[in-house]
């Protein structure tokens, strides 16, 4: 019988139709749906920090509107996201708890700090929009609640970029200091979004299945070369360098060559090892459990009112 | 959809139907509004007045927004930031009127990242450490935007009779932002002072420590005096307030804190320049870059 | 799950009338601790409280819910709640980064 189910699943998933939460499903799509959905809502809730940093210090009232709606819009993504995992049985609490144990990843680029306001236009730029190239894809992806969850966060992601970019180009009209400021936070930013798409194909050990029952589009490789051709133009129309000196447009290709990305660093910052692993997960931690008496205050409140209501 | 350009790719598929409206639509509130300066409204004081209101929502905003990815719950992180941007908004406004009323060419920014903490408006309530930081929690932030918002929004439910059209119209939009914070803090007075025992004890904890510092709101200032039909005096209010407030310690159990009323700093308070220890070191954050880089556009 | 109250608030299903004469379409879920929380954080969430949008909340846990193919047998679970697995369905652990 699972057999004949299973057929049907990938008759289903093969027609690019999509799976609905009650529909019977293999336990491994399940298992890496929730695993993949739950750090990707992770990552947009340890996302928050590094930005939510230059909230208080916005050089102008503008641009702390638009960096505190930012900062609650990836709030609302790591919502809509975590919702998609309770649809497959999942608990957001359960897995909230793995993620301030430091038993479940996130996006390891929220491990870098971010050091000065540039920083800010950066993330726009370049983090969100690897986040896009790695995105658009998944408004596809075969589960039903995800793909509708991602076409959300996609559209505001896409803001975001733009207003990104936005930031950097006024800073790179204004004055010396602060297209110094623009270089110096698109060098140290640089690699790490280059990363974020994950590791080399050849290394990459979930992306055939992944892509079989079509929860991945495309693999890590065909994504990053999408980002760095998109990203190339960008950077010259903002003039700033992009810190490889191997970087140039292969005609062969059609596509451009890049520098190796170094996999040590990535493998040490996804160990748990980068500049603010533990200060993010810290964070999360400790507003998770500062909370708990107010969570736990409502819960109380909702039940008095229940047997209340249920005596009248 | 297309993923050759990721960024028609997002938006095709999705249609415009988009019935969730998710952050869309938000309209100019001072479109169509006459900005002209009123007859005979002195220009010092009206500058003061809307200084006064947009120190105070600029300030409290700053408060709120430190809560942003620290709040006991995300969908909690969410609301907080909504108020917060709420207020962000209302001060902007504010300010901008403040500078084109005085006419000497200073802008919202201008006004709020190159005054010193002296020039500041706000009253005390709203600088203070209500929380996430050490001097306060949840339960004192929730008393303070119970207090602070039922006392703006009856101070703006008035002002929209103002007889500048600006502070008419900032405050028609006000009015329906600020009866959502005050319908938020009023939930969660509930639930905190109904909840368990120890969130009773933090609500109580929380109402005692902005209770000092709500006398200072309905003190009339000189400047409030001056402006007859355009500024709201706010000793007025206190009955309906009060009347407010009790209905929401009514329900939730609370009583009104019999504690004296924070001392002026040689009889001056908030609205004189006269502020906390804390609005200095408030100031010094939310100002310093906008001061470290002269000449930089953002 | 001993104790009690619990902190973690129960799962709301969240449906929005984006304009007059469309009909409350579902837009996701939240967690609340009760009704009236739900709807504004559904507002804060969902609608950003863009006036004139009507929302509806409903507990998950109160929506029956049928299965998408009922007349084939082996697509027939019971009537039941919206997703299938009640209960946290374990994640192994040691999984590599996305």
């Amino acid at each position: 019988m699972d057999a004949e189910r299973e057929r049907e699943f990938d008759r289903v998933v093969a027609a690019e139709q999509r799976v609905e939460p009650r529909d019977w499903m293999p336990d491994g799509y399940r298992k890496t749906l929730i695993r993949q959905i739950a750090q990707h809502a992770h990552s947009e809730i340890i996302g928050m920090q590094p930005e939510a940093n230059w909230i208080s210090r916005a050089p102008s009232l503008r641009r702390k509107a638009i960096l505190l709606a930012k900062v609650q819009d990836e709030a609302g993504h790591g919502l809509y996201l975590y919702a998609a995992t309770e649809t497959l049985g999942a608990d957001r609490e359960d897995l909230t708890t793995r993620l301030v144990q430091g038993r479940q990843k996130y996006s390891s680029i929220f491990n870098y700090p971010t050091l000065t306001f540039a920083d800010v236009g950066v993330i726009g730029w370049l983090v969100d929009g690897a986040a896009i190239c790695n995105q658009v894809p998944l408004c596809r992806t075969s589960y039903g609640p995800y793909a509708r969850a991602m076409i959300r966060v996609c559209k505001e992601e896409s803001f975001h970029q733009r207003q990104g970019y936005e930031l950097l180009m006024t800073m790179m009209r204004g004055t010396e200091a602060q297209r110094r400021m623009v270089q110096d936070a698109v060098d140290r930013w640089w690699w790490p979004s280059l990363m974020m798409f994950g590791p080399p194909d050849d290394a990459s050990s979930n992306t055939e299945r992944s892509m079989a029952w079509r929860i991945k589009r495309h693999t890590n490789d065909e994504l990053r070369q999408k980002f760095v051709d998109m990203t190339v133009p960008q950077a010259e129309a903002l003039g700033v360098t992009l810190p490889d000196p191997e970087l140039r447009w292969n005609p062969e290709r059609g596509h451009h060559d890049f520098g190796q990305i170094d996999w040590d660093e990535f493998w040490r910052v996804v160990g748990g090892d980068g500049p603010c692993n533990r200060q993010r997960v810290d964070h999360r931690r400790a507003a998770h459990e500062n909370g708990a008496w107010v969570r736990e205050a409502a819960a109380a409140y909702a039940a008095k009112q229940a047997r209340q209501e249920g005596a009248a | 959809m297309s993923f050759d350009n990721a960024y028609e790719a997002i938006n095709d598929g999705a249609g415009e139907d988009a019935h969730w409206a998710f952050g869309t639509g938000f309209d100019d509130p001072l479109a169509g509004v006459d900005r002209a300066l009123p007859a005979g409204v002195p220009v010092a004081e009206l500058t003061a007045y809307c200084l006064m209101l947009g120190d105070d929502a600029l300030v409290l905003s700053q408060r709120l927004a430190e809560w942003c990815s620290r709040a006991p719950e995300l969908e909690e992180d969410v609301a907080l930031a909504n108020i917060a941007l709420d207020l962000l908004g209302q001060a902007r406004l504010l300010l901008s009127r403040a500078g084109e009323v005085e006419g000497a060419g200073r802008d919202e920014d201008t006004l709020a990242y190159l005054r010193d903490e002296h020039e500041f408006r706000n009253v005390r309530l709203v600088e203070i450490d209500c929380g996430p930081g050490p001097g306060g929690d949840f339960a004192s932030t929730i008393a303070r935007l119970l207090v602070f918002s039922s006392w703006r929004l009856a101070v703006f439910s008035r002002l929209v009779e103002s007889a500048d059209p600006v502070l008419s119209a900032v405050a028609a939009k006000g009015v329906k932002e600020l009866a959502y914070h005050r319908d938020h803090a009023a939930q969660w007075t509930l639930r905190l002072a109904g909840g368990t025992e120890y969130s009773r004890e933090r609500m109580v904890a929380g109402l005692a420590r902005v209770w000092p510092l709500v006398g200072e709101l309905f003190d009339p200032h000189p400047v409030e005096l001056a402006l007859p039909g355009v500024a709201v005096d706010p000793s007025l209010l206190r009955p309906e307030v009060d009347q407010v407030l009790d209905t929401v310690f009514g329900a939730a159990g609370l009583h009104r804190p019999e504690i004296a009323p924070l001392s002026p700093v040689a009889g001056r308070t908030g609205r004189d320049g006269a502020h906390t220890e804390a609005l200095g070191y408030l100031l010094a954050e939310m100002q310093y870059l906008a001061r470290s880089l002269p000449g930089a556009s953002w | 799950m001993s104790e009690s109250p619990r902190s973690s608030w129960p799962l709301y299903e969240v449906f929005v009338r984006g304009k007059r004469g469309l009909n409350h379409v579902h837009v996701g879920s939240l967690h609340a601790p009760d009704d009236e929380m739900a709807l504004r954080n559904a507002r804060d969430l969902y609608t950003r409280r863009n006036e004139g949008v009507s929302i509806w909340v409903v507990p998950a846990a109160a929506i029956t819910a049928s299965s998408p193919d009922e007349k084939d047998p082996f697509f027939a679970p019971a009537a039941d709640k919206v997703y299938r697995h009640p209960t946290f369905y374990s994640i192994p652990e040691d999984v590599p980064h996305l």
